[in-house]
């Protein structure tokens, strides 16, 4: 039944196949074909389908088809195995184009040109030649510089929900990106999985419009592409950001978006393959395959580029803990976490205060990198912040007027922090400056006694002395005030 | 039967993912270590079924295919061990990453082979025992000062006992020369300095002890409240974001061991190197060496292959029996445990095994059990006291500690430092959560303690039942509010505020605060105390609290942990008196009798 024959230039052929179920094909008795080699599946129309061969013995192959099986058969299929694994040309020329989820030009330019070939899935970096990134990124945005600051080299997610504006914010992120001491403008590689058409062309059109598209490329998986295509869209845009970054020195801002819809693509052919299921029926090889994606984020030593990574994720059902944010939030260093209920006040962008944090950013703020007072007004802030939470919990069962003096001014002060700090125009750009300046003005609002944080040096040089005397319980205050 | 034979008939039948099987493996030996293909990528057997064995390969198996040569060592995975250890970082199968980046870059090529050890290096050893004297196995018979903090001994490997026929005297030696020649029973044995040792495998000791000593490491919630013992095993299970890596960096770093083995299993890049940038300049509060002196890194980071990882915590704890026994106290910190259960469930999935709990093996209980129980206090070969404790981070899904891997490490650890979402959003680290942690040592380690403060249990005590009634109070807050509260209780809410801000949370980043000396602890906590009960009997007398509140020393408490270092104790008695003059003030304001003031908590 199984017949192989040769066709001139087109390499060996196998016709025919067992069996075929959901994105997988079966094909029998099969020679010289290696773990994970790139198929070509010829369907009946002539038109050849990519693949790649997922669990292979002497009697069989089991391949992914990543082009959907759609009106394939098993009698009428014809394979053809390509000697290497899934292989992307890179070049610089990319730069400014737009590409299909599989990296082949989804705009009306010709395929790029390029000698380089690289293996889509990458090496690991050795963590002795990985560099600590330190770098301050400035993002313009107040809730990420302020209190999450990104460094370059760093990984940071965004968990965001259904119809949160993630897709503004990481727009005016890409906008906005600058080095505070050099005027270096980052390249950028943007893959978008299983995003709608819409969306797609609010980014292209952002991209445009804001002049960066010269310096972006951007792959597209839409939502009605084959789902197993998705798999390897992350893998195709970092094999050419690590070109990018560790071959031409650049510093490439990589956006992906929605590591959510790509789960569901592993989830998927996880089941299509008999797997079994871990929690919420995800693979429980998750966690290793988002690692693979991941840690493909950094600085290296011999080379000046680097990749600093954001993906954004929405949580099903704004749950935090399920397995896609969850595991997510263990590989990456830190998240920015978008919160629906300062959305729905009018609060942009709307960035929750208390679980988003940046790992990172103690490495990257303070002295010599923003400002000596950085990372103690951001903790001071935070663990206001915090109290002003409890506050608010508080408030809600006794009611606001029965709280003591100093809770109503740690109202003031929520009050204050979400209107006038977090909250910011989707086309303002802050300094750093701006930023903590605005900080100490909010933090201002309160007593400089319920400031355990900060020194007294710093106190004395940045906190806002009013006339009013601060209103706190202790006589001995005033003393100290001076 | 010769290896060529067996070459050509062993070879590969089915690859998926990292799991090869091989047929014409009637030789093969259970976790027996094989190379795979041309490129001769290191697998280890983990089944054998007639002449087919299972080897889960340690490296990426992309484009090998069926028919792929096979080739057995014979040996089991071991490692090798001898002068060169410390500090070095090494992949989960002791291939060592700086050499990995001379052979191929910044990227791990597969199938690259790199010594574990530099066996060109020349070390000076120098013999401690003479021609003619009886050795027997463990016993030390040179040494070599393998960094200012380590002085390495060579040891008569297990096994072997005999009288000292020849020793080299002082001089530089490889670690594969001859550096002395036992005759045993067998036959006259070379010993050198480098032996190999299988990682699946305890190493020997005499036997096991009680513990009794704390293992200091400086974080003042762990020592003064939820201590270890040299020799102990401890879990610090956390969700994402509640600073378990920073608490285990901060725990590798002040722990008053003499070897430190690292073991990052599964996590972040960045975070070793971060490791590996950061323990060379900072000193041993004890020696002022730089730490990288004492300490040996296994990184198998969460791209590295998975059954790399699987092996990395073996690797690590094999490295540490060795140290223990030279008669060091070791302690093992291993980040995350979680990921290494989740390794052994990826691999178990591809073997087709049955799955128990949420997809694990059945056997995971068993194999956290063997990890933890190779830690302990003993007494070596050699008849020296020695230890490995052992530090395992767990990452529950969903910060959820009901899930399989917590429960199971709960039952084979005596000391749990539980981290808290809540305390970490507030930016209160470590977020070791007061009331959910436990430690079986406080009995252990109370005799040590005692000798630095007779009255410590006490101390602890009351500030644990302290923090107990701030817990329940504040649910009667949360419904009500605090000014209900009559100022006998709110001062409990005060005095808890502060031992939250003033003792349990510590920066690891400040200079002052990031290692707390035993004495140091003390000396904070009895000022905290202090002001508590002055407080209550002055509230008793019907002083408000507002003005103990505002009494000139709170401010300088809640700042003393930072404004003070190890060598300012003074300063804090300093303090305490001031706590004490200014209580007794406000007492002789308010009461006329003046002298209900209790004594205050010292000696």
């Amino acid at each position: 039944m199984h017949t192989t024959f040769d066709v001139e230039d087109r390499g060996l052929q196998y016709v025919g196949s067992s069996r075929i179920e959901g994105p997988l094909v079966v094909v029998e008795r099969v020679r010289d074909v290696g773990y994970d080699e790139t198929v070509e599946i010829i369907d009946p129309a002539g038109h050849p389908r990519l693949g790649r061969v997922l669990d292979i013995s002497e009697k069989q192959a089991v391949i992914q088809v990543l082009e959907g099986t759609t009106g394939l058969s098993n009698k009428a299929l014809r394979t053809r195995f390509l000697g290497e694994s899934f292989c992307l040309p890179v070049s610089r020329q990319m730069l400014g184009r737009v590409f299909d989820g599989l990296g082949r030009p989804a705009d009306d330019g010709p395929p790029p040109l390029s000698a380089e070939k690289r293996d889509v899935n990458g090496m690991p970096i050795n963590p002795y030649a990985r560099r600590y990134p330190r770098e301050f990124i400035q993002t313009g945005l107040s809730a990420i510089d302020g209190m999450n600051a990104l460094v370059r080299g760093q990984k940071l997610p965004i968990f965001s929900g259904n119809g949160l504006p993630h897709d503004r914010v990481s727009a005016q992120i890409m906008r906005q990106a600058r080095l505070l001491d050099e005027e270096v403008e980052f390249s950028m590689v943007f893959a978008a999985m299983g995003v709608k058409h819409d969306v797609a062309e609010f980014f292209i059109r952002n991209f445009r419009e804001s002049g960066a598209l010269a310096r972006a490329v951007m792959f597209f998986s839409l939502a009605d592409a084959p789902s197993v295509e998705r798999l390897l869209t992350p893998r195709v845009a970092l094999t050419l950001a690590e070109h990018l970054a560790f071959d031409c020195g650049q510093h490439v801002l990589v956006l992906l978006t929605d590591m959510t819809n790509y789960c569901e693509s592993l989830r998927e052919v996880g089941t299509a393959r008999g797997e079994i299921p871990g929690r919420k029926g995800y693979p429980g090889y998750l966690y290793s395959d988002l690692a693979s994606i991941y840690e493909r984020a950094g600085r290296i030593e011999g080379s000046p580029g680097s990749i600093t990574q954001m993906a954004i994720l929405t949580m099903p059902a704004d749950d935090i803990s399920h397995p896609v944010p969850d595991l997510t939030g263990y590989i990456t260093e830190g998240q920015i976490v978008l919160d629906r209920e300062l959305f729905q006040r009018g609060v942009y962008p709307p960035i929750a205060g208390l679980p988003s944090l940046s790992r990172l950013m103690k490495d990257g703020v303070g002295k010599g990198y923003t400002r000596e007072d950085h990372p103690t007004l951001a903790s001071q802030l935070f663990a206001c912040y915090a109290y002003v939470k409890r506050v608010r919990g508080l408030a809600d069962v006794i009611g606001e007027e029965e709280l003591s003096v100093l809770d109503k001014q740690y109202l003031k002060f929520g009050e204050a922090f979400e209107m006038r700090f977090l909250n910011q125009g989707e086309y303002e750009n802050r300094t750093i400056e701006t930023t903590l300046e605005l900080g100490w003005d909010v933090l201002s609002t309160l007593p400089k006694d319920e400031l355990h944080r900060v020194s007294d040096a710093l106190l004395k040089k940045y906190y806002r002395e009013k006339e009013e005397k601060p209103v706190c319980a202790a006589p001995l205050a005033e003393g100290t005030v001076a | 039967m010769t290896d060529a034979s067996r070459t050509t008939e062993s070879m590969a039948i089915r690859i998926s993912g990292p799991i090869v099987t091989a047929a014409g493996m009637h030789a093969a030996q259970m976790y027996e270590v094989v190379q795979v293909g041309s490129l001769g990528l290191v697998g280890e057997v983990v089944k054998l079924v007639g002449d087919h064995a299972t080897i889960q390969v340690y490296e990426d198996t992309t484009m090998i295919k069926p028919g792929a040569p096979i080739k057995c060592t014979g040996a089991p995975l071991s490692v090798w061990l001898g002068p060169g250890l410390v500090g070095n970082i090494y992949d989960g199968i002791q291939r060592p990453l700086p050499g990995i980046q001379a052979a191929s870059g910044a990227w791990i090529r597969r199938g690259e082979k790199v010594a574990p050890l530099d066996t060109g290096k020349l070390w000076t050893f120098e013999p401690l025992v003479k021609p003619g004297e009886v050795v027997a196995e463990g016993r030390a018979i040179g040494k070599v000062a393998e960094t200012p903090l380590v002085d390495h001994l060579i040891m008569v490997p297990p096994g072997l006992t005999g009288t000292v026929r020849s020793v080299v005297g002082k001089g530089d030696y490889k670690i594969v020369d001859t550096v002395a020649v036992v005759e045993t029973q067998a036959g006259p044995r070379d010993v050198t300095m480098l032996q190999q040792w299988p990682v699946r495998m305890p190493r020997p000791i005499r036997q096991r002890l009680r513990i009794t000593e704390p293992l200091i490491t400086g974080q003042r919630i762990i020592d003064t409240f939820f201590p270890i013992g040299k020799g102990g095993a401890a879990a610090i299970p956390g969700g994402f974001g509640t600073g378990k890596t920073i608490t285990q960096h901060q725990l590798a770093k002040w722990s008053d061991a003499d070897i430190i083995v690292f073991i990052g299993c599964g996590e972040r890049g960045n975070e070793m190197t971060e490791v590996l940038r950061e323990f060379p300049e900072l000193k041993d509060p004890r020696s002022g060496r730089p730490l990288m002196e004492r300490t040996i890194l296994i990184a198998n980071t969460s791209n590295m292959p998975v059954a790399a990882r699987e092996v990395s915590i073996y690797t690590g704890i094999t490295l540490a029996e060795y140290y223990r026994d030279m008669g060091r106290s070791v302690a093992v910190f291993a980040d995350s445990t979680s990921r290494w259960a989740e390794a052994l469930r990826e691999l178990a999935a591809r073997l087709e095994e049955m799955p128990a709990e949420e997809g694990f093996p059945a056997s995971l209980p068993t194999r956290l059990a063997q990890f933890y129980e190779r830690g302990g206090a003993v007494t070596t070969l050699a008849g020296e006291r020695a230890s490995v404790s052992i530090v395992g981070a767990v990452s529950p899904p969903g910060g959820d500690f009901s899930e399989p891997v917590t429960q199971h490490t709960r039952r084979f650890i005596r000391c749990f430092w539980a981290l808290d979402t809540e305390l970490a959003n507030a930016r209160h680290y470590p977020s070791i959560h007061w009331l959910h942690s436990y430690s079986e040592y406080v009995e252990d380690v109370g005799l040590w303690w005692k000798k630095e403060a007779a009255d410590w249990v006490e101390l602890r005590t009351e500030a644990l039942t302290l923090l107990q009634r701030e817990e329940r109070l504040q649910q009667i807050v949360q419904l009500v509010g605090p000014d209900v509260l009559p100022d006998g209780q709110r001062l409990i809410l005060f005095i808890a505020e502060i031992m939250k801000d003033g003792f349990l949370a510590q920066s690891a980043f400040d200079e002052n605060d990031m290692y707390c000396s035993p004495e140091r602890q003390i000396a904070l906590l009895r000022i905290i105390l202090t002001l508590y009960r002055r407080g209550r009997d002055l509230i008793q007398g019907g002083v408000p609290l507002t003005r103990i509140r505002s009494l000139n020393c709170v401010p300088q408490i809640m700042r003393a942990k930072s404004a003070f270092g190890n060598d300012e104790l003074e300063k804090l008695d300093e303090l305490k008196q001031m706590v004490m003059e200014e209580t007794e003030a406000l007492a002789k304001e308010y009461i006329k009798e003046g002298t209900l003031l209790c004594t205050p908590p010292s000696t």
